[in-house]
């Protein structure tokens, strides 16, 4: 029989920081999450102006003033370097999973193919919209 | 016992019981964001910035409003399961189950709120 007392055990992420070294594998994999959980609030501001625009003239003026301003561009600017980062980093995970790339150096260099695809998609994305 | 083979033996210990069928739904909604995606942000940046006639203008033809709405939909459920495993994985007891309803309300609440407004454009 296991013993019925309770142990308090460390919960996760207690690793991070005291025990675990910051490194390319782990930082860009916590970033792919991140980026995931911010783009559910990208998802609420496109969602904001769609039911702005389906509402009225004056609720549209109201959102795309916000959206398109210049605290709208730059929050819009993060928001898309985020969706960007995160689907390349879901692409990596498909690559994986097919089972190709799966050792440390070609993860590393997806990892930093990710920062700097994101970043390059992101310029074009400001350019061609 | 020594008739059970090693798979038998094997067969639900997994940590979690429903592992693979998590993956799995995140691999499917993450290849059909591959395509989604870009296509959406190209789309949506060209409708952003028109004014409000030039908006529904947009949002009535067929092309802007169904990728809008598949990848409002297909975002909105992969994006709900990212934050449910990290909430899952980092938050624990009454906290953990109240963010869980949290996200899943706002999640469906989106999808509810984009489709009616998409519809509402078309129409």
């Amino acid at each position: 029989m296991a013993d019925p007392k309770p142990i308090n055990r460390p919960l996760s992420p207690f690793m991070i920081g005291p025990y675990y070294r910051p490194q390319m594998t782990s930082i860009s994999s916590i970033m792919v999450r991140i980026t995931g959980i911010a783009t559910l609030g990208t998802v609420f501001l496109v969602v904001a102006w769609l039911l702005a625009a389906a509402t009225s003239p004056r609720a549209f003026a109201t959102v795309d003033w916000l959206m398109t301003g210049i605290v709208g561009d730059l929050v819009l600017t993060a928001a898309t370097w985020a969706i960007w980062y995160h689907t390349l980093g879901r692409l990596r995970h498909l690559i994986w999973d097919l089972g190709y790339f799966v050792d440390v150096p070609a993860g590393e260099r997806m990892g930093w193919g990710m920062f700097i695809g994101a970043t390059i998609l992101t310029i074009i994305t400001v350019i061609a919209v | 016992m020594q008739f059970m083979t090693d798979r038998k033996r094997a067969e639900g210990l997994g940590s979690a019981r429903s592992g693979t069928h998590h993956h799995w739904r995140m691999m499917v909604s993450s290849a059909a964001l591959i395509v989604l995606v870009p296509l959406f942000i190209f789309t949506f940046g060209s409708a952003l910035g028109r004014d409000h006639p030039g908006v529904l203008e947009f949002y009535a033809r067929p092309f802007p409003a169904v990728v809008a709405a598949l990848t409002l939909i297909v975002v909105a459920l992969h994006c709900k399961a990212e934050a449910e495993e990290a909430i899952i994985d980092y938050v624990h007891g009454v906290r953990s189950k109240i963010l869980l309803w949290v996200v899943a309300a706002a999640a469906y609440a989106m999808i509810a709120a984009g489709l009616f407004a998409l519809v509402r454009m078309a129409l």
